[in-house]
């Protein structure tokens, strides 16, 4: 499909359904790979899958002084960092009215604030080397909102904003920064489902299936692709036709 | 040329790819070298590499020629 043989890239939350589909279609399309998440054994099982040139390197995004460590690894392990992958992302539920300013700050920390620190680090050598792709994980919910999630919405509608805010910076230096956001994938949290919830979902979905981790991996592979090089500042929204913005 | 100097204006030659003549002390990175804000942005980082220094955004700023920076690391270096 994609040409990306010689490139190396770091997929953050490799340990989940998106993220594993996504480290698995860089590496079908020649990238080097490191893999980062928190649980080591589902990264282990998956670097044992794709066989040659995969790294791991597990990090709480939590942890500020080990966000910071993260790119640093990454380079050192491959060479170089050309592509990031901000997938990581957690929910913490909650009605505004009942939210905890526990589940408020986790999920900014995890899913934006990781990310902006993780880019930042990135950069520096993506901008030397005039050649960078970093691609976030956002959600359609940063855009259309949804109630229970202004915790994820904030973090999703902040990743888009800062990605925008980060291509203009950059675009000079050839380095691309783009959003991915899926509708609702088949992943654990849909399994967990009841068939009737399901089907209510599917019924807000024009192409009538729940979206796959591969739908989304292919929408990141063409991101970091060459063919994407004049492609920055970007959503594409992977959602079946839930939402067309 | 001081060793400060010198080191200095390899990094200038070397990052914005300019003939080491043009690179004088009253040399402005932005009108005369053709630096654009990333630029500088990138050249205070390397001088901080270089010199093992911090560069703090309000002197980062008041660095508009390869004099500025010749001048503020020679102190930096020398305390
Ligand atoms: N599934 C959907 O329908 C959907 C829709 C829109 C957007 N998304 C977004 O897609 C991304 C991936 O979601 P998914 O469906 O694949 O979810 P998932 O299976 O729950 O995976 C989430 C990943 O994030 C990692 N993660 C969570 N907290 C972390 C932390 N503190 N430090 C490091 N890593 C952490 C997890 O790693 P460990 O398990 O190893 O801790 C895991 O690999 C997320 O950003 C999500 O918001 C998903």
């Amino acid at each position: 499909m994609f040409e990306l043989s010689g490139r190396t890239a770091l997929v953050t939350g490799a340990s989940g359904d998106i993220g594993r589909a996504i480290a698995r279609a860089l590496h079908q399309n020649g990238a080097s790979l490191a893999l980062s998440g928190t649980r080591k054994e589902a990264l282990g099982a998956l670097a044992a899958e794709l066989g040659d040139n995969v790294h791991i390197l597990p990090c709480d995004l939590a942890d500020p002084v080990a966000v910071e460590q993260l790119v640093p690894a990454a380079e050192a392990a491959m060479g170089r960092l050309d592509i990031l992958v901000n997938n990581a992302g957690l929910t913490r539920d909650n009605l505004a009215l009942r939210m905890k300013d526990e589940e408020w700050d986790l999920v900014l920390a995890v899913n934006l604030t990781a990310g902006f620190r993780l880019a930042r680090a990135a950069l520096k050598g993506m901008v030397k080397r005039r050649f960078g792709r970093i691609i976030g994980i956002a959600s359609i919910v940063g855009v259309a909102g949804n109630p229970g999630q202004t915790n994820y919405a904030a973090s999703k509608a902040g990743m888009i904003g800062m990605c925008k805010s980060l291509a203009a910076e950059v675009a000079a230096r050839d380095v691309t920064v783009n959003c991915v956001a899926p509708g609702v994938i088949e992943s654990a949290m849909t399994r967990a489902l009841d068939e009737r919830q399901k089907s209510a979902l599917v019924g807000r979905v024009p192409m009538g299936r729940l979206g796959r981790p591969e739908d989304v991996a292919a929408a990141v592979v063409y991101l970091a692709s060459p063919e994407a090089a004049y492609v920055t500042g970007q959503s594409l929204h992977v959602n079946g036709g839930m939402a067309m913005i | 040329m001081s060793d400060v100097a010198e080191r200095v204006k390899k990094i200038v030659i070397e990052h914005l790819g300019v003939d080491a003549d043009k690179v004088t002390d009253d040399a402005n990175f932005i009108e005369d070298l053709g630096a654009d804000s990333l630029d500088t942005v990138e050249l205070v980082m390397a001088f901080e590499e270089e010199f093992g220094v911090e560069i703090p955004d309000d002197a980062a700023e008041s660095i508009v020629t390869v004099g500025d920076a010749i001048r503020f690391l020679d102190k930096a270096t020398a305390s």
